[in-house]
């Protein structure tokens, strides 16, 4: 069984972790649609989706354990930030790790397409305004990845806009399953525009914006959105979860579990 | 190596690059997709230096690419070879070249258009719907424009699939990045 590691402690390379664990977990969630989706054209539309967001968390958490090793923490390449953490150390919000329905493996399981839809949309809103700004990274490095992926998550937005519409203006089945995604994921999406420590640091250093900056913008889209898709916002609430500070829902363990399992067993393993 | 040889290695390092297939669409080479941005001599005469960048972040298929760029060089005598990745700037399907257009299309694949009609400037709080009928793309078989998408996403990162009304046969577009 393969030790876990600590995440870097240098504030940098946490910044780029975080977003780097962002994709990596939805991507993991992501990719537990593959087989299961309910027809083949999403089937392979999501599972498209992962790739690119593992990509993007691959590039982040290269950066990330660069950035670390260049303030003193021990160099970590992005397979060790990506398998030998322990949940503490993943510093995704929570949002992208909710399952993908209304009761997660613990309660039996059971997916609903539109819990992934309007998740996607929020999460895919949310990075797009982010991979803008960037793009004007002090970071070259975080930059480049930024100007990469911005074109992805536009295609990812959109797709997702597309499905929150076509089932909120659907049928009444669609749009009550719609519903219930909106009302049980919004609340998650607090906790993306609260400023910390961490982001306070990124934006003194122009590493990157502040979180909460990006609030208005993307509740302009995702009103916007949901105004089309005949639902609306649920009203604010003070509920603000803690995933950015490592603190994670009950899901997260056994998403890791699953994730960790081949890397912890077989130390070093490669295709 | 003099400036003369250091040259030809380098024109010949091209010419080879040519005949290199992407492992995704063997229509076209990585030359025609515009995803080697620099071939340099190294100075100190020993092989040569290859810039690629990837196509899509997580395109499975770059250390593909990197491996057969090196292979193809080294067999042809102009090894030993060290392949680098650079993302920056970021690779458009605006970098395909026009030969590379003909042999998508010739393969079945309907090219890209102009990626810059997807561009926001940053801060742009305008939200873009997937068209509903996207501008319709000329079938790569039969030249008709009377086509529909119906897949956003299709076998690889990079291509949607789309279906002719008028020869009735699906075929896949290059998506415009």
């Amino acid at each position: 069984m393969q030790a876990s590691i600590l995440r870097p402690a240098d504030p940098s390379a946490q910044y780029v972790l975080r977003l780097g664990d962002t994709c990596l977990i939805l991507a993991q969630r992501l990719g537990e649609w593959c087989g299961h989706a309910p027809i083949l054209e999403e089937d392979i539309a999501l599972t498209n989706m992962a790739l690119d967001l593992i990509g993007q968390a691959r590039g982040l958490l290269t950066r990330a354990g660069q950035l670390g090793a260049a303030a003193g923490d021990p160099p970590l390449d992005e397979d060790q930030l990506a398998f030998l953490r322990e949940e503490r150390d993943y510093l995704n919000p929570t949002l992208v790790e909710l399952p993908n329905g209304p009761y997660g493996a613990l309660a039996g399981g059971g997916r609903d397409f539109a819990f992934t839809v309007m998740r996607n949309a929020m999460v895919a809103t949310w990075l797009r305004l982010l991979w803008e700004r960037l793009q004007g990274s002090s970071d070259a490095e975080l930059a480049a990845i930024a100007a990469k992926a911005v074109k992805e998550a536009r295609y990812h937005q959109q797709h997702a806009a597309d499905w929150v519409v076509r089932l909120g203006d659907g049928t009444a089945e669609s749009a009550q399953r719609i519903a219930r995604a909106l009302e049980a994921q919004w609340r998650y999406a607090a906790e993306l525009f609260e400023d910390d420590a961490l982001d306070r640091h990124a934006q003194a250093t122009g590493l990157g914006p502040a979180a909460s900056g990006l609030r208005q913008p993307w509740l302009d889209e995702m009103n916007a959105l949901l105004a089309a898709a005949q639902l609306a916002a649920p009203a604010e609430s003070a509920f603000r979860s803690t995933g950015k500070r490592g603190l994670h829902t009950e899901h997260m363990g056994p998403l890791l579990a699953e994730m960790q399992t081949l890397q912890r067993t077989y130390p070093g393993g490669a295709w | 190596m003099d400036a003369a040889t250091a040259a030809t290695a380098v024109d010949r390092a091209w010419q080879v690059l040519h005949g290199v297939p992407d492992p995704e669409v063997p229509a076209v080479s990585v030359t025609d997709l515009g995803i080697v941005r620099d071939v340099q001599a190294r100075p100190d005469g020993d092989g040569l230096d290859v810039v690629l960048t990837p196509t899509y972040s997580g395109c499975p298929a770059t250390e593909v690419i990197e491996a057969s760029v090196r292979e193809a060089l080294e067999q042809a005598g102009l090894g030993p070879v060290r392949t680098t990745l650079r993302r920056d700037p970021a690779w458009t399907t605006d970098w395909i070249s026009a030969e590379g257009r003909d042999k998508l299309r010739a393969y079945g694949i309907a090219p890209p258009g102009p990626a810059d009609g997807g561009a926001l400037e940053p801060g742009t709080a305008v939200l873009r719907f997937v068209p509903r009928a996207p501008q319709a793309l000329a079938c790569p078989r039969c030249g008709s424009r009377d086509t529909e998408r119906l897949s956003a996403f299709g076998s690889t990162a990079c291509k949607a699939l789309w279906r002719c009304r008028a020869c009735r046969e699906p075929f896949e577009h290059f998506k415009p990045i």
